[in-house]
């Protein structure tokens, strides 16, 4: 498939967002448990405004690969079938959610409020938050369902699909919760960090396994089923056009071999090993700077893992599409 | 319920494009608009077509044979594209199983081309939205057209008749005695999309003709005596009369 930069930042931004918000209600339920330092209003505040920012950015690449954005609302019709109509409805359903949690620690609402007394702090934003959060994971099933759903793009068709974004999207998000925690919330930093190795790690393994899965995959059409003719050797002599078409254009990645070869190196190196290796310098001292920049080269890592996610998938229309004559 | 497809002759079709290029004729005239084109006579021509005609080579130099492969929407039965669609825009008719887009609510997000395993789907670049063939649904009901031409452009062009148009739900339509007496098949069956539209695969047409058919041997069940054998520019028994 040919990789679309808007569809590769919709799905990183959002993850982002997606997993600071649900670093931040972590830490938020922790601090409830007595399990850590419980924060000021402002940690939350910020890290919400954060992820709101990533996940509006998001929203907003995503109007780039429409052909007419202006129609967008109708997409949220076909729930019923459609897991990117899902999409569309879950992922304001998470802003609006974000929105929430982080104005009622704002303003320092509490369930008295409603005339219940339940002598917390911050029980509102505790309920809330928890709604936040099975609307975060929704969106990262929504996301990942996207892709995996259509069963013939082998390489996708496969729960890792979902498992891989989710966890990379955590990754990413737990990671920025950190360096935003150097700042504001010294006491979480270790927190953040040790649970951005762990998940950073555990989405090395799922990315690897899905890399091996793909690696082994036997594509189950071919010519002699796309064009119905029982032979051992046919090839094609022309696609019925000179120029290339939409066929052509969309579902070939059309970048140079060695660069195809070589990406899923540099995404490996640069979302998994170099952060782990950036966070475990941090992890005595809080240096945001080291966090700063561990995010910011998991994050370029993670725009050449989409990248390389997108162009391995092989379509089966590209076997009508061999050759031109 | 009906389900109207095509059915495409692969031992007739000759590759000529006719069907390509009025396809492209009746579709770019419509009301949907125009099927864009850009640099149609520049360098890297390009544009939206609802049908290819494509070559393929089969077999090992010299034993080789030249299939021509018309390829457009295969109206599947349970077409993947369909559901995909988050705005509803991409559906399947009740009434004759036609897969359509409406050009005005489709947001061309090009979701369902990803879900269509044949390729059938093309964007158009200007009008930004998504299009496939429809086959001719603005023109296989016009009741201004005499009978005979309520078939879709493509069907009526085909020089050598390679491709038939009907029901292949009725089983007495033209197109499913084809099916089911050429041996017709589906394209890609193992995504279980289930293609209405079908292809008559290539088949050796002879007929076996031996020399005592060629010269006629008369009265051949006269046995009892020797007949008088006319010579072969003669009339024969047969060409006269019955004695
Ligand atoms: S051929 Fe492709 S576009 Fe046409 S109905 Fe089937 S899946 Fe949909
Ligand atoms: S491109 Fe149009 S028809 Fe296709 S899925 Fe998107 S909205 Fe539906």
């Amino acid at each position: 498939m040919h990789p679309a930069f808007s569809v590769i930042f919709l799905t990183t931004l959002i993850g982002v967002g997606q997993g600071l918000f649900l670093a931040i209600y972590t830490g938020e339920v922790y601090g409830t448990l007595d399990l850590l330092p419980a924060q000021s209003h402002n940690f939350y505040v910020t890290g919400s405004m954060l992820a709101l920012i990533f996940l509006v950015a998001g929203l907003v690449a995503s109007f780039f690969h429409l052909g007419h954005p202006e129609r967008a609302w109708r997409s949220a019709s076909q729930w019923r079938t459609s897991w990117l109509s899902r999409e569309v409805i879950v992922l304001p359903a998470v802003i609006g959610a974000i929105l929430v949690y982080g104005l009622v620690h704002l303003l320092g609402l509490k369930l008295t409020l409603f005339g219940f007394n339940t002598g917390l702090d911050n029980d509102l934003s505790l309920i809330l938050g928890s709604g936040g959060t099975l609307v975060t994971f929704l969106l990262f099933l929504c996301t990942g369902m996207i892709y995996a759903c259509i069963k013939f793009l082998k390489e996708w068709a496969s729960p890792l699909t979902v498992i891989n974004y989710t966890l990379l999207g955590l990754a990413s998000g737990f990671l920025l919760a950190a360096a935003l925690a150097a700042i504001l919330a010294p006491a979480l930093v270790q927190f953040y960090v040790v649970w951005t190795i762990i998940i950073t790690i555990s989405g090395l393994v799922t990315r690897i396994a899905s890399l091996v899965r793909n690696a082994r995959l036997k594509p189950q059409s071919n010519l002699k089923t796309a064009i119905g003719i029982r032979h051992g050797k046919i090839q094609q002599r022309s696609q019925g056009q000179m120029g290339g078409s939409f066929n052509t254009r969309e579902f070939f990645h059309g970048a140079p071999d060695w660069f195809f070869r070589n990406i899923k190196w540099v995404f490996l190196v640069l979302v998994f090993v170099v952060p782990v290796i950036l966070i475990s310098l941090a992890m005595g001292n809080s240096g945001f700077l080291i966090l700063v920049v561990a995010f910011v080269t998991q994050y370029i890592g993670l725009i050449a893992e989409r990248w390389f996610f997108f162009a391995q998938a092989n379509h089966p229309q590209n076997l009508y599409y061999q050759t031109v004559g | 319920m009906s389900q109207l497809a095509l059915v495409i002759d692969l031992n007739v079709c000759v590759g000529c494009h006719a069907c390509v290029t009025s396809c492209k004729e009746w579709n770019t005239s419509g009301v949907a608009g125009a099927l864009s084109d850009d640099r149609p006579y520049g360098e890297q021509p390009t544009g939206t077509f609802f049908n290819r005609v494509q070559t393929f080579e089969v077999g090992e130099y010299p034993n080789t044979e030249t299939v021509h492969f018309p390829k457009s929407c295969l109206h599947c039965e349970d077409p993947p594209c369909v559901p995909v669609c988050p705005t509803g825009a991409s559906y399947k008719r009740e009434e004759d199983g036609i897969v359509l887009v409406d050009y005005d609510k489709c947001i061309g997000c090009k979701y369902c081309s990803w879900a269509c395993p044949y390729g059938a789907r093309e964007i158009d670049e200007h009008q930004k939205v998504m299009k496939k063939c429809t086959l001719c649904v603005d023109r296989i009901y016009d009741q201004n057209l005499p009978e005979a031409e309520r078939k879709p452009a493509c069907v009526l062009a085909c020089p050598t008749s390679a491709r038939l148009f009907g029901d292949v739900h009725d089983p007495e339509s033209v197109v499913s005695k084809a099916i089911r007496e050429e041996g017709g098949y589906q394209l890609m069956p193992e995504w279980g999309t289930q293609p209405a539209n079908h292809y008559l695969p290539r088949r050796k047409t002879r007929i076996q003709i031996h020399m005592d058919e060629l010269v006629r041997a008369d009265n051949p069940l006269k046995k009892e005596g020797p007949t008088v054998k006319p010579g072969l520019d003669e009339p024969s028994l047969d060409d006269v009369t019955s004695w």
